[in-house]
């Protein structure tokens, strides 16, 4: 069982630790392409460490599943992080899982968290899971159209095996399956992560709110561990992107600290990439009516089918 | 506009935030003449003509003892200022106003000539809050005017997230309540459940002169005459309503966010 | 060993009958006809999985070569019963479920005391479990036909046991016709078979498809799909399914949904991989389209219900696509020679013929429960049950979690395989059809997913939050027995969603017997512990891994909570109502409201019809009464079913003509027939 305890602990600790200063660099920048300072990128870290320091208030309606979510949540988007190649090729725990057991884990977490939501009788709760529950359903066939047009190119669900095969053959990049199946999971990760056109992870319009509506009743530690593990989920997902999509300068298995200090820059500027264009994205556009959105994840199931054809039309 | 059209404008507009409190604070407009100075010893003897001009009876003068301003209930429409004859209540041009206590905003004997400025929290609240500060809204049947000055704190011009202080969603998110108006009886049960749904620990802030003593209703049996019959109050920021930036100073004067520790009255 | 497995079998077989005859003869002992009756059928359950599980770890082909259990005078009936692979896997499906539904009713029975023939239940129960069983082990056409029928006259008389209520009877009759409809079309491509083979047994039969000409096996094929897809509830035969098992009592429902939809599967697996020979490519097309489109619709009108029962009778609908998909893409693979890969799919069909055997039953063992406890099926009056109902609770979330395919549970697995499968689908051919798979693909990530969003309802709305009536406020926990059934169900789900490479063992015989690959060597990596697509590089999976490291990982919030929240308090308080005088029960989500959106997204299949009517004294803003309808076109029904139906209603009214009463009409209708057959035979 080829488990290597460094590489394990290093990506638990860069997926904690970097999760919420990606959230608040987005954070940042859209103040600042607002003309205002805007909190400072590591605000959220200040953010989650008061909320662990608080007490907690819960529902007397609650039941133990309104305690064990944030639980759920936050070790799903852990363990889902732990699957997908960040620095190294070989991700920790890629033999426990693929794409198709990250996706399986977010959607555990998903599912908790809309029990969450249900489970404190609050009728914003209610609607913040139904809503959730939707627009992931509606987003999984795009997102999984797209997945398994890169799979078949790769002929493998091990995400480092994918990464290996796109880096092998650097013309790939270009191919227009990639970046048709790109498109498509950018589309779904704005869904999936909550940004508007989406959802507006700044309102506080309760009929505005689809993730935040589910957190509404909860407070203190659990909160936190909630928003992180948003956070984490957010960043793994971008992880998925960037590292799948582009994996130029990720190191392969037993490289040299030289290379794994590369990668990791590499890593860093490819995803700062990715946040300026959800930055822009979320500037220029407005928050969709959530009858809009399917039309939107539509168009995001067309782009992976489209991808899919270019796969026949060209191998 | 299109997105290029709308980046480029974005751009070229720059950070548009104001320096302070790192730069000097904006100048307060001609009409707010500032927190008021009341030095009882200059008062003519037998002198009550700001007594009977106040509309809101925010200054007593009981027979034998110095003349007392609340600031607390004053609305600064500085009626006092210009009837008083040996200028013992002045206009200071000051903005800085909110105090921890509300016999701190009680003005005029020797030592209270000015009000003695809010001193930060508590070491530990001060390390719980100095960096992230939620608070939640409750407008408890004002007239709206310090909502609205609460809101241009969320401008970009004044950017209040740049503290890590922020208005939330649900009062469970959040550290502290921001209360306005003279809540009414009909707005009572709300305050207190949103009190009670605020998570420990937690602080109330009162903001302006309706929820400091119930302002231009005092006196009314529909109202509370403010919020510290009701909940604790943290701190108090007088005003009617009060200038943005009296109440940013206050806010980040709670907060020790100011770096002049020192200057206090 | 071969006669220890015969023995064990037999034994399982006779204690059915003893529990059947017990629970007959004891009727009037109410207490007395329900513990012999269930006990045994337990016992028998019991013996089933013993023997099952044995058989196919010993990894033989052929368990019990065929016996004939009884021979009539004329030569060719003959009652004959064999144990093959595919035999002995169904029935380890039969006897677990059994078993764990047989423990239920021994709690479950005691509502009916009073009331109802607890005797009748027992018995009829442990009867159906026997001729069940005795489908899966019938060696010829005789013992399988008998008991398929035997099998759809007791379900029927199981359906309409409350036949008190104008609903139940109608299901009843609605089942008791397609039953028919389904033996008839089986019953025609069978007798295709024969025919060909000269001999009704099923030895006879194997590879019979060779010598039939490809017009014939395209007929019979169709016939059988036909037949055994009404049986299963395949879409559009499923019609039945919906309004059937609802109606059952909860224990019966569990076993028709369990198991008795298998059966369906069981044949299509007999049949096509067995007798028909090689198949030709639109074969596998045909099932893998028929499971696409059952899954998607399943599930997408299983969300649009708030009758917990008919809610998981859609979902079973569901679940019976997705066995189809895997196995149409085996069928295809077959066509194309790809054994493995072949093998491949045919063991994530049958994984998820067990797993949702497992689930299924367990579900709809709990909303047994939940019926019991608040004497509703309707899911707008229930709530609150997590608190009231602690083990009923937890059970369900174990089986809405299992059948929304999420790790680390069985559903998340077979589900895992299938999408390998069909991934791996894609290389096996250049034609345009390979594109099938992709987007078959994508059909399941859809339907997962609606799944999920619809098991987020169907518990939360039911066991969370506040009670939303009188009964559900006074709910109580179900009885040991009760939760004991549901326990045991509950930890077959963990165990196969856990071990999988264990089970795959035993899935081996059935493989060889049917595609001539074993795949379980391949399928295995490390020890066991992982799970891997049969191909070098290929993806791996680890349920067992990935809970393991669940544990690893909880010292993380656990840490952070020792280091920063170890001084923090926790204090209960009400809702936040945004400073309102309190939150009722009706102010929370309704599982309606909760599929609104999804049933606005699809209007386009439900065309919702929505009816809001306000009474009013002065002003229609300050309502008295306000009365809300909703109603969903049943498509298959209103354009399918009913055209056929009135078809038919006047073709049999022209029909009418030929009976004018005469005699003389009828003499010469008999002459004229007589006259055709000696032309016909001649």
């Amino acid at each position: 069982m080829n488990l290597d305890p460094l590489n394990f602990l290093g990506q638990t600790l860069a997926l904690l630790l970097l999760a919420p200063l990606l959230s608040g660099c987005i954070k940042n920048w859209k103040a600042k392409l607002q003309n205002r300072r805007g909190p400072r990128p590591w605000q959220v870290y200040f953010d989650i460490a008061k909320f662990l320091r608080k007490d907690m208030v819960i529902s007397e309606h609650a039941s133990w599943v309104f305690s064990f979510a944030p639980y759920v949540v936050f070790l799903t988007a852990l363990l889902a992080g732990l699957m997908v190649p960040m620095i190294s090729a070989p991700a920790p725990l890629r033999l426990f899982g693929g794409v198709l057991a990250v996706v399986g884990l977010l959607a555990l977490g998903r599912f908790f968290l809309a029990l969450g939501g249900l489970d404190p009788a609050s009728t914003f709760g209610g609607m913040g899971s139904s809503r959730e529950m939707t627009i992931s359903a509606i987003a999984e066939p795009a997102m999984m159209l797209a997945i398994f047009t890169v799979a078949i190119t790769a002929g493998s669900t091990d995400l480092s095996q994918i990464a290996q095969s796109t880096q092998s053959a650097t013309w790939k990049l270009l191919n227009p399956a990639h970046v048709l199946a790109f498109a498509a999971l950018f589309v779904v990760l704005l869904a999936e992560t909550g940004r508007i056109p989406v959802d507006n992870p700044a309102t506080h319009l309760e009929l505005t709110m689809i993730h935040e509506a589910m957190l509404l009743e909860y407070s203190g530690r659990y909160l936190a561990f909630m928003e992180w593990g948003a956070s984490i989920k957010q960043l793994v997902l971008m992880t998925l992107l960037v590292n799948v999509f582009f994996p130029l300068g990720l190191a392969g298995p037993q490289a040299s600290v030289a290379a794994l200090g590369i990668s990791l820059a590499a890593y860093l500027a490819k995803l700062l990439a990715l946040s300026a264009v959800v930055v822009v994205v979320e500037t220029t556009n407005a928050k969709m009516r959530l009858f809009r959105v399917p039309d939107l994840l539509s168009t995001a199931f067309v782009l992976a089918a489209l991808a899919l054809l270019s796969t026949f039309l060209f191998q | 506009m299109s997105v290029h059209d709308t980046l480029l404008n974005r751009l070229k507009r720059g950070c548009e935030t104001m320096a302070y409190p790192k730069g000097p604070a904006p100048a307060l407009p001609d009409r707010h003449g500032g927190a008021l100075k009341v030095e009882a010893a200059k008062c003519d003897a037998g002198c009550s003509a700001c007594v009977t001009v106040c509309p809101t009876e925010a200054i007593a003068r009981p027979s034998g003892k110095s003349v007392a301003l609340d600031l607390g209930r004053c609305i600064f429409c500085a009626e006092c200022v210009k009837v008083c004859p040996s200028k013992a209540i002045t206009q200071t041009s000051d903005h800085r106003m909110a105090v921890r206590r509300r016999e701190d905003l009680v003005l005029g004997d020797t030592g209270k000539e000015q009000v003695r400025l809010a001193q930060a929290l508590d070491k530990k609240l001060r390390r719980l809050f100095g960096r992230s500060l939620k608070l939640r809204q409750v407008s408890a049947a004002g007239c709206n005017a310090c909502e609205a000055d609460t809101n241009v704190l969320g401008t970009i011009g004044w950017d209040l997230g740049r503290f890590g202080i922020q208005f939330v969603a649900s009062p469970r998110h959040a550290d502290g309540l921001l209360i306005t108006g003279p809540v009414s009886k009909n707005m009572e049960l709300a305050l207190k459940k949103t009190y009670i749904a605020l998570p420990e620990p937690r602080i109330v802030i009162a903001l302006g002169a309706c929820a400091i003593a119930g302002g231009p209703f005092i006196g009314h049996q529909q109202h509370h005459n403010g919020a510290s019959g009701l909940v604790p109050v943290d701190l108090f920021i007088p005003g009617c309503p009060p200038h943005p930036l009296t109440i940013l100073d206050g806010l980040l004067r709670l907060l020790d966010r100011l770096g002049e520790a020192s200057e206090r009255r | 060993m071969m006669e220890s497995s015969a023995i064990l079998l037999t034994f399982a077989l006779w204690a059915y009958v003893a529990g059947m005859a017990g629970a007959l003869v004891l009727q009037r002992a109410e207490r007395l006809a329900n513990v012999i009756g269930f006990g045994l059928a337990a016992l028998g359950g019991v013996c089933g999985v013993i023997f099952s599980v044995s058989s196919l770890a010993a990894g033989r082909a052929m368990t019990i070569a065929p016996v004939t259990l009884w021979s009539g005078p004329i030569p060719a009936v003959r009652l004959v019963v064999e144990a093959d692979a595919l035999s002995c896997f169904f029935v380890l499906i039969v006897s677990l479920v059994g078993l764990a539904i047989s423990v239920f009713s021994l709690g479950y029975a005691r509502t009916y005391y009073g009331r109802k023939n607890v005797g009748v239940l027992a018995g009829v129960f442990n009867a159906l479990l026997l001729v069940t069983t005795l489908v899966f082990i019938a060696g010829n056409l005789w013992m399988f036909l008998i008991a398929w029928e035997l099998m759809a006259l007791l379900a029927y008389a199981m359906v309409s046991f409350e036949h008190e209520d104008r609903e139940t009877r109608q299901a009843g009759v609605l089942y008791f016709i397609m039953s028919h409809l389904d033996a008839a079309c089986i019953l025609l491509g069978f007798l295709m078979l024969t025919q060909a083979a000269g001999d009704f047994s099923f030895a006879s039969l194997r590879g019979i498809g060779a010598k039939l000409s490809p017009q014939q096996r395209d007929a019979a094929f169709m016939l059988f799909v036909i037949g055994f897809g009404i049986k299963a509830g395949a879409v559009p035969l499923h019609i039945w399914l919906p309004v059937a098992h609802p109606v059952a009592p909860s224990n019966i429902s569990a076993l028709m949904s369990g198991v008795l939809i298998k059966t369906g599967i069981y044949g299509l697996a007999r049949v096509c991989f067995e007798f028909l020979g090689p198949p030709p490519m639109w074969w596998g097309a045909t099932l893998l389209t028929a499971g696409t489109v059952s899954a998607v619709l399943g599930v997408l009108y299983a969300l649009m219900e708030h009758d917990l029962k008919r809610l998981l009778a859609y979902h079973s609908i569901e679940n019976i696509g997705i066995i189809l998909m895997g196995l149409g893409a085996a069928l295809m693979f077959l066509h194309t020679g790809h054994a493995v890969l072949a093998s491949l799919a045919l063991i994530a069909g049958l994984y998820h013929t067990i797993n949702h055997a497992v689930f299924k039953a367990l579900l709809f063992l709990g909303a047994g429960a939940v019926l019991h406890a608040t004497h509703t099926r309707n899911m707008e009056e229930m709530g609150g049950l997590a608190k009231r109902m602690r083990w009923t609770s937890l059970f369900f979330l174990v089986g809405a979690v299992a059948i929304s395919a999420l790790p680390p549970l069985n559903g998340f697995v077979s589900e895992w395989l299938t999408y390998q499968s069909l991934l791996q689908g894609f290389g096996t051919t250049t034609s345009l059809v390979r594109l099938m798979f992709p987007l078959g693909g994508a059909m399941l990530a859809l339907t997962g997913a609606l799944a999920a969003a619809c098991f987020v309802k169907a518990f939360g709305i039911t066991f969370l939050a506040q009670p939303r009536s009188e009964h559900a406020r006074n709910a109580h926990e179900a009885s040991l027995p009760m939760l004991v059934g549901q326990g045991i169900l509950t930890a077959a789900c963990i165990i196969l969603g856990l071990f999988p490479t264990a089970f795959l063992k035993l899935l081996d015989p059935l493989t060889q017997q049917l595609t001539g690959h074993q795949l379980s060597q391949q399928l295995t990596v490390a020890n066991g512990l992982v799970l891997s697509g049969a191909t070098a590089q290929g993806g791996t999976v680890s349920t067992l891994g990935i809970t393991l490291m669940f544990v690893c990982l909880l010292p993380v919030p656990l840490a952070l909570w020792a280091v920063f929240a170890r001084r923090t308090r926790t204090r209960i308080a009400p809702t936040w109502d945004c400073g309102q005088r309190g939150l009722t029960p009706q102010m929370e989500y309704t599982a309606t409201g909760f599929s609104k959106p999804l049933r606005m997204i699809f209007k386009a299949l439900f065309r919702p019809r929505r009816e809001v009517q306000r009474e009013y004294d002065f002003s229609p803003y300050f309502a008295t009464t306000l009365r809300f309808e909703s109603h969903m076109e049943e498509v298959f029904q209103s354009r399918i079913y009913r055209p056929v139906n009135l078809w038919l209603l006047r073709l049999s009214r022209r029909l009418r003509a030929l009976q004018a009463g005469s005699l003389q009409a009828y003499l010469i209708y008999v002459f004229i027939t007589l006259v055709a057959l000696l032309l016909f035979a001649s």
